[in-house]
């Protein structure tokens, strides 16, 4: 009876509609669910809100260092010298890993603002205190899977794929500069 | 309903309602284990010991632990000095970590010698693996918990291995640390996890027992049971035989716990973490060694992430890479000798881990990464194409008890 086979034809078509659609929301009431136990693990507001800090330079003399906590993590703020910043400027961008001028890197030539954290696997570079080894190159040195930076804090020799981070920082007067 | 096998009235109106004494008495007292097992089968049942150790210890210490960042490193220390007992429960626990491993480890040799990963046992393997993986991940947030420098920056340049995932590397980095660093946030949620993940290898133990029982014990010639006269029941044999095992497992043990509790750790653990400086030189705890050297022996680092997560990742397909269906090695003569070399190359690993990545360290563990890659995508699948097996014995008991004498052994000649 074709009558009949046409009337079960569409009735199992709409049961598979509603099996299908009922899949699909279940589906998305689950990924629902599953999102906030999710997402508590990613920064918390108190943590957000610990996101800058206000560094005030003018006691730091030419070539001194000093190491400030940013988001939990070291930034390294250093007077370069008149040498140093020649050095950084006028270097071959050819060789480079991850070729960036100092220009770009260093908007006050003087101040060189770095996340402190080897972009290899996030050790601390040393170079910040004067005993301390500075690797090849005059700017920092990796302990840990020695990896080179210079006085631009490039990456020129050593594991790590990319420069040291600069962060976000402005100047809000001559010496003071607030990072995040 | 057939006479009950128990005299006892309780346990026979309990039994009728819940069958847990028969399930006891048919998978610990009956249960047929092939009778010429060696005592590398110790091992299975010593890694459950150790496991429910590492669970008891570790649900005293929490009691008097906090997970916070500014008091986790005293905590411990006040455990180790104030806490009745203290430092004898957490050497238990720290030392139990590295027992763990060592049992385990050769559990896994074990199965690799003996060809017990092969059909029909191949989940009874893989869910081996899965227990090995919690295991590491376990371990691994426990030794961030004491908080000391080794903690801390363990805990950073392992989650930063992550990062080198390409696009979403950084965030999923951040999600795991729940800030911009490892901080409060990070050691809060390894607690937690290190808390429960013993309960979840619980879990898949039981499973990985269900499995074992499904076909029983591979045995050192490798070949089926093929009858009650190949097997003895596990109680009195087996049980009698793990207990002397342990014993002589708990001597080596209370000796590292009290005459050597510190030898297997890091010095630099007992200095409270610092963010602003990294210790001169990062190394994991030794049970990741070789892993860790893997990761280093490759030049570049998502390469390297993705070879030392191969490494372990290898090991779940192992059942189908190799092709031999004969699963003892002492049939194998060409495998037996490059087990050894296997052997010996996790070993070479180990050793390279541990030294600084620079000159002759780096050239030696990317030979050894190399042949541990060979090992399990080459020889494994092409040997059995070679290699020519030793004849088997018809039987278990034929090697034990020659020729005829057994039943089975004799019904297949009569056969022919």
């Amino acid at each position: 009876m074709p009558k009949n086979s046409i009337s079960k034809n569409n009735n199992e078509g709409k049961r598979d509609f509603l099996i299908i659609s009922t899949y699909a929301m279940a589906g998305i009431g689950a990924a629902a669910v599953a999102w906030p136990l999710i997402d508590q693990m990613n920064p918390a507001a108190d943590t957000l809100a610990l996101a800058s800090t206000e560094v005030d330079l003018s006691s730091l003399e030419e070539g001194q260092a000093i190491t400030v906590t940013w988001r939990g993590k070291p930034v390294f703020v250093r007077h370069r010298t008149p040498e140093e910043i020649k050095l950084a400027q006028e270097v071959s961008l050819d060789d480079m890993r991850h070729p960036e001028t100092d220009e770009e890197r260093v908007p006050n030539e003087k101040f060189i603002v770095l996340v402190g954290v080897c972009t290899h696997l996030g050790c601390v570079p040393l170079g910040q205190k004067s005993g301390d080894v500075k690797g090849q190159y005059g700017g920092w040195f990796c302990p840990c899977h020695g990896s080179h930076y210079d006085h631009s804090g490039r990456i020129r020799k050593g594991p790590a794929p990319t420069n040291l981070e600069v962060p976000s920082y402005k100047f809000l007067s001559d010496n003071v500069i607030k990072i995040g | 309903m057939s006479k009950s096998k128990f005299k006892n009235p309780v346990v026979k109106w309990i039994d009728h309602r819940l069958p847990v004494f028969s399930f006891m008495d048919h998978e610990l007292n009956h249960y047929p284990t092939p009778k010429n097992l060696n005592y590398f089968w110790n091992f299975g049942s010593l890694a459950g010991f150790a496991l429910v150790t590492m669970i008891v210890t570790g649900i005293v210490l929490s009691m008097n632990y906090t997970a916070h960042v500014d008091y986790a490193f005293d905590s411990v220390e006040r455990i180790m000095r104030d806490v009745n007992h203290g430092w004898l429960i957490r050497y238990i626990h720290m030392n139990g970590a590295s027992f763990f491993f060592i049992v385990v480890y050769i559990h896994i040799f074990r199965g690799l010698y003996y060809g017990s990963y092969k059909a029909p046992r191949e989940l009874l393997w893989i869910l081996g693996v899965l227990i090995l993986l919690l295991m590491m991940a376990t371990a691994f947030m426990g030794y961030v918990l004491p908080w000391g420098q080794m903690s801390f920056w363990g805990a950073t340049v392992i989650t930063n291995l992550f990062s080198a995932i390409p696009l979403v590397g950084e965030s999923i980095v951040t999600w795991l640390w729940g800030g911009f660093s490892v901080d409060n946030s990070t050691l809060n949620r390894f607690f937690s996890l290190h808390f429960v993940l013993p309960f979840v290898i619980v879990g898949v133990v039981i499973l990985h027992l269900v499995a074992l029982h499904r076909f029983g014990s591979n045995n050192p010639i490798g070949i089926d049971v093929k009858g009650t006269q190949d097997t003895i029941p596990f109680s009195p044999y087996y049980t009698i035989k793990d207990l002397f095992g342990l014993s002589v497992f708990l001597s080596f043990f209370a000796a590292a716990v009290f005459f050597f509790p510190n030898f297997m750790g890091h010095p630099d653990n007992y200095i409270e973490a610092n963010p602003m400086v990294t210790p001169a030189h990062i190394v994991p705890e030794w049970y990741f060694l070789p892993f860790y050297a893997i990761l280093r022996a490759i030049p570049d680092k998502l390469g390297g992430v993705l070879f030392m997560f191969g490494a372990i990742a290898v090991l779940f397909i192992l059942p189908w890479l190799d092709r031999s269906s004969v699963r003892s090695s002492q049939f194998r003569p060409i495998y037996k000798i490059f087990f050894w070399i296997l052997l010996f190359d996790c070993i070479l690993l180990g050793y390279l881990g541990a030294m600084p990545a620079e000159g002759i360290y780096v050239i030696l563990s990317r030979i050894a990464t190399a042949y541990y890659f060979f090992h399990f995508l080459i020889l494994f699948p092409l040997l059995p194409y070679i290699e020519k097996t030793k004849p088997l014995p018809i039987s278990i008991s034929e090697p034990i008890l020659g020729g005829a004498a057994t039943a089975s052994a004799f019904a297949t000649r009569e056969k022919k």
